[in-house]
């Protein structure tokens, strides 16, 4: 009951601070937003296939940028601000659960954002019932690199060229996120199966919070 | 009566660099210990050595009755009161709203922190964001917490610098209230006149080692 109720505490607290200072919607995601237009520029007028890679671009930049949108707090949390963290008998577990829900849930709105601009400037040849596997994709991508890039956050936490670090540790680590989320997207078009996709999309979640809850405690101690 | 604090013996290293060495310390329920040193002198290694946000490296050492190694540590931690060179708020949320966050996190009532902005003169600022808020502001909204959350060990690291003479009384009555409730307080500060009334032990900090002054 306490780690429920404390994780929401910190979501709620993480996602009032991102409200004031602005960083993954005013800062983040028009620079992402701007990526996309690169690429779509970038593309040869010969070209012909630039709605196909569509998704293919979204995904990448959806990764790239949603990895500084998730790692914002951890990397900007300050030694104070932990210190009393602890003192208030924060459970780390429930810093883990709340600020990945904060981090998912802005990752979400990024990503509905970025998939709109994606629709306008690669004008993909949708098929029938994209929307509904392609939410479910960006729902559980969102949710697998908040958690992600919060237990690298607390992972690097304290050290020196801390943001650098956590996104060295997120990169190999998010593939399964990327493949699982681009290729459930991509069996619509194909008519193959999605069920293994999103199989591992969800697996890959599980594992991401059971390694976040189990670990953060160790993590604390370690930082002691 | 058991002590609140007892070390024997305590080292503590930081990035491979001896920070504090051979320190024994106690303090009984009821007590205010002051430790006076110079900058750099591990005064607040040890404080926060005693708030256990950091782990011995050699010797033994009891807080509020839970060794400083373990993890059983954390859950005495709720009874620890600390205030540090710079307060420790979320700058980004109002004063009123960081006592809110930490009477929910650690579970005690909202009306409580509404109560103790009012006893330290921050009823008409409690909507000020901390980042607007003037350090004295801070450091008031700090001690408010503490009201609320009436801590059995009260640490103070140069809590008293940079106020004016009324913040300064809010401090001597917040050290009052912990010790009438058989708390204890360890205050530091460079100078020996910052250290307020009715200290049981003056102690020096050099180069990380304790020596007792009286």
């Amino acid at each position: 009951m306490t780690l429920w109720r404390q994780s929401k505490e910190v979501m709620r607290v993480d996602l009032l601070v991102e409200q004031r200072i602005g960083d993954a919607f005013r800062i983040v995601l028009p620079f992402a937003v701007v990526a996309m237009m690169i690429f779509s520029l970038a593309i040869p007028a010969s070209f012909s296939e630039v709605g196909e890679i569509g998704t293919a671009v979204f995904w990448a930049v959806a990764v790239l940028y949603g990895m500084q949108v998730a790692l914002r707090t951890s990397v900007s949390e300050t030694e104070q601000r932990r210190d009393i963290s602890m003192l208030l008998g924060l459970d780390p577990a429930a810093r883990f659960i709340g600020r990945s829900m904060a981090a998912a849930l802005l990752l979400i709105g990024f990503m509905a954002v970025l998939l709109v601009a994606m629709v306008l400037l690669f004008d993909p040849d949708l098929p029938s019932g994209w929307f509904g596997p392609t939410a479910l994709a960006v729902l559980l991508a969102a949710g697998g690199l908040a958690m992600l890039a919060t237990l690298a956050g607390e992972v690097a936490s304290g050290l020196r060229n801390q943001s650098a670090l956590a996104s060295l540790i997120i990169a190999p680590l998010v593939i399964p996120i990327v493949v699982g989320a681009s290729q459930a997207v991509e069996s619509i078009a194909t008519k193959e199966g999605i069920l293994i996709w999103i199989l591992l999309l969800i697996t890959t979640d599980l594992a991401l919070l059971v390694a976040g809850v189990g670990l953060s405690r160790p993590l604390e101690e370690a930082s002691r | 009566m058991t002590d609140l604090v007892q070390l024997e013996s305590v080292g503590v290293a930081l990035g491979g660099q001896p920070i504090l060495t051979d320190i024994t310390l106690a303090l009984a329920p009821g007590e205010t210990t002051a430790i006076v040193g110079p900058n750099g002198s591990g005064k607040t290694t040890l404080l926060r050595l005693l708030a256990t946000l950091i782990r011995p490296g050699t010797g033994n050492g009891l807080v509020l009755g839970s060794d400083l190694r373990g993890t059983v540590v954390r859950s005495v931690r709720n009874s620890i009161g600390l205030i540090t060179h710079t307060p420790a708020l979320i700058e980004e949320l109002t004063i009123r709203e960081n006592l809110v966050h930490f009477c929910r996190i650690s579970n005690r009532p909202e009306r409580s922190a509404d109560r103790a902005l009012s006893v330290v003169g921050l009823e008409n600022a409690a909507n000020r964001t901390v980042s607007r808020s003037s350090f004295g502001m801070k450091r008031r909204a700090e001690i408010a917490w503490l009201l609320v959350a009436k801590p059995k060990l009260l640490l103070l690291d140069e809590a008293r610098s940079g106020l004016d003479v009324e913040a300064r009384t809010l401090i001597d009555s917040l050290t009052r209230l912990t010790i009438e409730r058989n708390g204890g307080v360890v205050t530091v500060s460079h100078e020996a006149d910052g250290l307020g009334s009715g200290l049981a032990a003056i102690h020096r900090l050099v180069n990380g080692r304790l020596e007792l002054v009286r």
